[in-house]
């Protein structure tokens, strides 16, 4: 059913129509909208079989979904950045005990300074915690993705994150093809958990392992998310059979059969992408050779898949809403590793951190140059180099010259500025 | 065999069984049936009170329950001896998750019960108890224990206080008494071992919740303990029980002398034993035979500072003063008839 | 269910850890030797038998308490009691009454008919007995039930001796004696009574003994130099109580002095006032000196027996005595401070006790008399072989309990010297101290109190003054027993072992441990109530 609604509003229905059982939530921006959906249905008896429990923190959050999926229930929570890594010891505890937990993250830069809007940096920081990390390019796949999420969690035992741009796919009222309960059901098998803690087949969950075993444990955990690289694609291309669109997979490319230059992204940025990669193949606007490669798995990273899709390009440039301080991108890095030996020129651009737009015009100007070949290595595309310069300066002269964001903020001319 | 009403008998009930009781006034850990929840093998240090209270503990839930249990365990000592790869303990479903967030998970595991049931009304129902050190409980899963008190879900909590974190070295908790030496607290300086006027009693804290059932015991009342557990499991929502168990090894305690020491801070009205419903008080385990606070103290090396070289009378006295108030405040000398 | 490599484990799979090797000390199961079994003279296994009784099996506890004793209801009422003198619940609160729940089997027995089980095979040996005192009853009782052929010769009328003779039955009623008497002759026993034996080589060569066991007691009241009238009626103790039994009683007048401290003059002085006379008891020390136990002098005196402590008498004539006071010197002793009295007096009874009738000894080679009484080895035998004393005519405390004891012991040593043997007691187990129990475990439970005959009837008539226990209270007194030394089945070493290693092995069968398992950290050890349990060094 085609409706206009808020992506929040979309991804509470989808969840719901996975049918829950255990929900716990705990507010932050920009994923409220989400719980609190979901909380009403539960309440008006819409959503039905389903606890939901308001937690204390996103600490207990996590610890409810990992008590409630390891007793046999479906489990589902919702969070962002600074919530995200006030669970951090849960996140990786829920994967570690392979616990098929979907979380929606609606990604959101982390503090300090604290500021609530979109960049990656949240889910990214998780990127190692064994986890399964899908990224939404848009709301209508940000609903298609927790369906597939569910299955795909529930099939592996491993948890779920399913990434959306906070503000930017959560609060925006888009239309989206909401599909009905009986095609879930029919996609989402009811949950069958592969270890349960039952008075009638008694075993203990979580033991210590010593060194004589960790790193078999952890052999373990790395081959389930290769496996998922395997069911991903299949269960998109199932999903995509029975509801009739292309939703989910590893990668998504896009007028990459002839591009030299390929721009590779996550999330909401890839619309803006296209757009620009559109207007520049204009033959009036040079007719430049380049593509678009969207990355929907980013755990399991799909290194073949990358590299297959990289294959007859020249260069390529991320372009990420996340930095890896003191090194440089995060996904950037992957990536490089991805196309080892294809002796391909890489451009890592850091950009949209904190919300900082993401412009049409500032994207051309940028592929232009990759397209030129005068790209640098790493670009932080629209930084205020001279904010940045005068506090550099400063420091120069002074060791301590007091808090950075101050400082910017007083060289910019804010006077105040304002805390969520 | 003829058996005699538990009043005028040999031992009362303060033996864990007797030939001589009716079988219903046996405690659970006298029968031959017993479930053991917590096995042979466990690798606890000699005497270890908290392998002993767990057991006593998980044994009357399961009683209490029919054997409709499931278990959520903070890290710590008890999750450490029972559950080193690749053997376990427990014969009861469990989990061990984190240090901190034990009563969430519990949280977690009675709301998908709570569903499971209601899809499936005519299963056995099955109840949740969360376990977990001091530390993990007054400490560092204070959160999730506040939490899951003031949302009233069905668990009981049992925290196994041996007054420090243990498994890390015996280190200062905020159950830890006043002038104990531990590996944070040590006994050097003006006032040696932990300082007075900190730390918190997490039972007050917890009857501040008002909770339906909250309450005390000690590894050294069997009984008391088992009907404690008893009546938690008859009543619904959160429940708490905070138990004393003695470390021979963080105390500085012979490895015979677990029980003893439970016995004395019950003794000298160091430890209150007492239950509370939603908020009151209901009862409290009277002292038998009242003892000064020496008594207690002077068997633990941890308190060896308080007796040599120079005897701290003012500190005694201080710890008397707790003693005191204690057995005032709960009523410890009557049976909490204040 | 498929579970996770290593992080999800079989329950109670820690069974292959083996925290046994963990041990240093083992604890081990033992029985000690409660200390009212040390002090008992007749060696009475008594918690035994108290574990017994507190299950109600009175009748089992009857068969243990036998095993030693041939006479608890006797024992119940004379006895006195010093196991109860060393109960480690003295401590906690009062002694158990032993003696009571004794006297209550004792009881149970003669009114169920229960007799002795059937003796061993018989040996083909021919014992006599000599007198059918406590001490004689006792030998009997215990060489018939080792197979031998016994017979008791008597000279009195009755069996019993002291015990009937002395022994007065407001405190043993007769019937008791008979009943006990008679179940040891339905043993088999030969008795033959107003059989003096006059000459004991003589009387076994006639008929063939293999061995003898005397035990005549001592029946000769002493006498004292006391300067007297000839009108003065002056008898001795023994004589009047032994006087109680025949047909005729002692005629002493109203106003009758007894000489002397002792339970003997006690019980003259009680008989006679229960005749209507009015006694009073002389005696030159004070009464925490008297060798009469308090609670005898306290009886005496609630019926209203006087007594003149610190008193001699000087003089005796008819109608009265002179008495001098006296006073305790430094070392205690009485000294005399020539202050007289005159007492108005129509007899005086002496009560100073009583020297043995060795007179069927005469000529026998190798026998050693000291101190008028016969002397014998540590197996009971005097100097001639084959000839086995005891009683009040060995060196003893004389008691009833104490000859008992050695009726015991002599059969004993006279069964296994019939087979040319030694008998070797079985070594004795170590005491169980009241520092080897956990005395918290056991409730605050006071003694149960027998209860007495009105002071009326006790001063007029010869009812037995003390009464018995009811079966009820007669359990709860036995459930006072801390089972020193000796598991009864608390289950406290099961439930307190941090690490299950105890195993409970079922009712009546108590309990076995899992070295396996067990870590040997001692708690079973320090919370046995009752010291049953110990730590020994491992070897290695
Ligand atoms: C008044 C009194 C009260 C007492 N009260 C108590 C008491 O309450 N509790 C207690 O424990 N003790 C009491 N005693 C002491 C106790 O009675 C004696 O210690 C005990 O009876 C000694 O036992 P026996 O077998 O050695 O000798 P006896 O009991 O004296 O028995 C010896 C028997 O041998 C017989 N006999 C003697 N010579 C011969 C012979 N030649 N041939 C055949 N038979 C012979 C005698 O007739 C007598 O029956 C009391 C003693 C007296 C005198
Ligand atoms: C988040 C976190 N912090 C610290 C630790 C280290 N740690 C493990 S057990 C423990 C002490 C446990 O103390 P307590 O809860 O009192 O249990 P005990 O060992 O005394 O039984 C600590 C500090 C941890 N595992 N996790
Ligand atoms: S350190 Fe203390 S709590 Fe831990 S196992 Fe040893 S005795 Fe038990
Ligand atoms: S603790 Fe109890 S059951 Fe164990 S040996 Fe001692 S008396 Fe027997
Ligand atoms: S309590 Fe258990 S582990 Fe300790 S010594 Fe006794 S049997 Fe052994
Ligand atoms: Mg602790």
């Amino acid at each position: 059913m085609l409706k206009q609604i808020e992506g929040s509003r979309a991804v509470a229905e989808a969840v719901a129509l996975c049918r829950p059982e255990v929900i716990c939530a705990y507010p932050i921006s920009p994923q409220t909208h989400i719980v609190e959906g979901l909380g009403e249905m539960v309440k008006s008896g819409e959503l039905q079989g389903c606890e939901f429990i308001n937690v204390e923190s996103e600490f207990a959050a996590m610890s409810v979904a990992i008590g409630s999926s390891a007793a046999g229930a479906r489990s589902y929570t919702a969070t962002a950045s600074q919530g995200l890594l006030f669970m951090a010891e849960a996140v990786f505890n829920a994967a570690g005990l392979g616990l098929p937990i979907v979380m929606t993250v609606a990604n959101r830069a982390i503090g300090a300074p604290i500021n609530i809007w979109n960049d990656h940096s949240d889910s990214l920081s998780m990127r190692d915690c064994g986890w399964l990390q899908l990224f939404a390019e848009t709301n209508q796949e940000a609903l298609d993705l927790h369906i597939q999420a569910f299955r795909l969690a529930e099939e592996l035992s491993l948890p779920v994150m399913v990434c959306m741009d906070g503000f930017i796919l959560t609060h925006a009222v888009e239309r989206v093809d909401m599909p009905t309960q009986a095609q879930v059901d029919t996609y989402l098998p009811p949950y069958e958990p592969r270890q349960v803690l039952d008075p009638n087949e008694p075993v203990s969950i979580g033991a210590m392992v010593g060194p004589e075993a960790f790193m078999e444990v952890r052999y373990l955990a790395h081959a389930k998310q290769l496996q998922a690289l395997e069911r991903i694609p299949q269960l998109a291309a199932e999903f995509g059979q029975q509801f009739g669109r292309d939703s989910g997979g590893l990668i998504r490319t896009y007028r990459c059969d002839d591009a030299e230059t390929v721009v590779i992204a996550m999330g909401s940025v890839l619309g803006t992408i296209k757009d620009t990669v559109d207007a520049l193949r204009q033959p009036e606007n040079g007719g430049l050779k380049i593509g678009v490669l969207g990355i929907v798995s980013f755990r399991p990273f799909p290194h073949e898949a990358i590299a297959a899709a990289l294959k007859r390009c020249k260069r390529f440039v991320v372009l990420e809403k996340s930095l890896a301080v003191g090194s440089g991108g995060i996904v950037a890095t992957d990536v490089r590793m991805a196309v080892t030996g294809m002796g391909l020129q890489g451009h890592t651009v850091i950009a949209g951190l904190g919300g900082r737009a993401i412009t049409v015009k500032s994207l051309a100007a940028l592929f232009e140059k990759a397209c030129a070949g005068q790209l640098e290595l790493t670009t932080f595309l629209d930084l205020d180099w001279k904010a940045v310069n005068k506090q550099l300066e400063r420091e120069k002269a002074v060791r301590r010259s007091g808090p950075i964001a101050e400082n910017l903020l007083r060289d910019a001319g804010v006077v105040a500025a304002r805390n969520y | 065999m003829s058996y005699q009403p538990i009043k005028f008998y040999q031992t009362g009930t303060f033996t864990v069984g007797n030939r001589l009781l009716a079988p219903e006034e046996r405690s659970v850990q006298a029968s031959a049936k017993r479930f053991n929840s917590i096995n042979s093998g466990h690798r606890a240090c000699q005497g270890c009170g908290e392998a002993l209270g767990a057991r006593y503990a998980i044994d009357a839930a399961m009683e209490a329950t029919h054997g409709q249990l499931v278990c959520a365990n903070a890290t710590g000592c008890l999750e450490v001896f029972s559950t080193p790869y690749p053997e376990t303990s427990w014969q009861v479903p469990w989990i061990h998750s984190l240090f901190g967030n034990t009563a969430a998970v519990a949280t977690g595991i009675a709301a998908a019960l709570k569903v499971k049931q209601k899809k499936a009304p005519h299963g056995q129902e099955i109840r949740v108890v969360a376990q977990g050190g001091d530390g993990g409980t007054t400490d560092i899963g204070f959160g999730c224990l506040s939490g899951m008190f003031e949302r009233n879900d069905d668990v009981l909590y049992i925290c196994y206080d041996n007054g420090g974190y243990m498994n890390t070295g015996i280190q200062r908790s905020s159950a830890t008494p006043p002038a104990a030496r531990t590996a944070t607290t040590p006994a050097v300086g003006v006032e040696p071992g932990n300082v007075f006027g900190q730390g918190k009693f997490v039972p007050a804290i917890a009857m501040a919740h008002e909770i339906p059932y909250v309450a005390t015991a000690t590894v050294a009342d069997l009984r008391d303990l088992e009907a404690k557990v008893r009546r938690a499991m008859e009543i619904r929502g959160a429940r708490y029980l905070h138990i004393l168990v003695p470390c021979p090894l963080g105390w500085g305690t012979a490895s015979h002398d677990t029980i003893r020491m439970a016995r004395l801070a019950k003794e000298t009205g160091l430890f209150p034993v007492f239950s509370a419903e939603h908020g009151e008080q209901k009862s409290a385990l009277a002292i038998r035979r009242q003892l000064p606070v020496e008594e207690y103290l002077k068997p633990q090396k941890r308190y060896a500072h308080l007796f040599a070289p120079t005897p701290r009378v003012e500190v005694l006295a201080q710890l008397q003063a707790l003693a005191d108030r204690n057995i005032k405040r709960y009523g410890l000398l009557d049976g909490g008839k204040q | 269910m498929d579970k996770p490599f290593a992080i999800t484990l079989d329950p109670g799979s820690s069974l292959a850890n083996r925290t046994g090797s963990w041990r240093t000390f083992r604890p081990v199961y033992l029985d000690r030797l409660p200390p009212c079994n040390a002090a008992c003279p007749a060696g009475e296994n008594i918690q035994g038998w108290l574990y017994h009784a507190e299950s109600g099996n009175y009748e089992q506890a009857w068969r243990a308490l036998v095993d030693n004793n041939p006479l608890p209801a006797i024992m119940g009422r004379v006895c006195y009691h010093p196991c109860e003198g060393a109960c480690n619940r003295q401590q906690v609160d009062e002694a158990v009454g032993i003696n009571s729940i004794e006297r209550f089997l004792g009881d149970e027995a003669i009114r169920r008919g229960w007799q002795f089980s059937k003796p061993a095979a018989p040996s083909g040996k021919k014992v006599l007995v000599v007198g059918a005192g406590p001490s004689g009853l006792s030998a009997a009782y215990h060489l018939a039930r080792l197979g031998h052929a016994v017979t008791i010769r008597e000279a009195g009328p009755y069996a019993g001796g002291m015990m009937r003779f002395g022994i007065p039955k407001y405190r043993l009623p007769r019937e008791v004696i008979e009943a006990e008497v008679q179940r040891i002759v339905n043993l088999g026993v030969t008795l033959t009574l107003n059989c003096k034996v006059a000459n004991i080589e003589q009387a076994m060569k006639e008929e063939g003994f293999d061995a003898a066991f005397l035990a005549v007691g001592a029946h000769i009241g002493k006498r004292a130099y006391i300067p007297a009238g000839t009108a003065a009626k002056m008898v001795d103790a023994i004589s009047v109580l032994r006087s109680m039994e025949g047909e005729e009683k002692p005629q002493l007048g109203r106003r009758v002095v007894v000489y002397g401290g002792g339970n003997t003059a006690i019980d003259v002085a009680r008989t006679v006032k229960r005749m209507g006379a009015e006694p009073v008891i002389v005696y030159r020390r004070t009464r925490d000196k008297a060798p009469a136990h308090d609670f005898e002098i306290e009886e005496a005196l609630q019926e209203g027996v006087m007594v003149k402590w610190l008193s001699t008498i000087k003089h005796a004539d008819a109608g009265e005595i002179m008495i001098e006071k006296m006073a305790l010197d430094a070392q205690g002793f009485p000294q005399p401070t020539g202050e007289f009295e005159t007492l108005a007096a129509d007899s005086v009874v002496l009560a100073l006790g009583q020297d043995v009738d060795l007179g069927l000894l005469d000529g026998v080679p190798g026998l050693e008399v000291k101190d008028g009484v016969v002397q014998v080895g540590p197996n009971m035998m005097t100097g001639h072989p084959g000839l086995f004393a005891g009683g009040d005519m060995v060196p003893s405390e004389r008691t009833v309990t104490v000859a008992v004891g050695h009726g015991k012991k002599a059969a004993r040593h006279i069964d296994a010297w019939l087979r040319g043997e030694t008998y070797a007691p079985p070594p004795k187990h170590e005491l169980a101290g009241f520092e080897k129990l956990n005395p918290w475990y056991y409730s605050e439970a006071p003694h149960v109190v027998r209860p007495m005959l009105d002071i009326l009837r006790r001063q007029s008539s010869f009812e037995e003054v003390v009464q018995g226990l009811d079966e009820s209270n007669a359990q709860f007194e036995a459930r006072r027993c801390l089972s020193c030394g000796n598991c009864f089945e608390c289950d406290n070493c099961y439930g307190v072992c941090p690490d299950n290693a105890v195993i409970k092995l079922g009712p009546g069968k108590r309990f076995e441990f899992n070295y396996d398992y067990c870590k040997g950290c001692g708690v079973c050890a320090a919370e046995c109530p009752c010291g049953a349990i110990k730590m020994v060094p491992e070897e290695n």
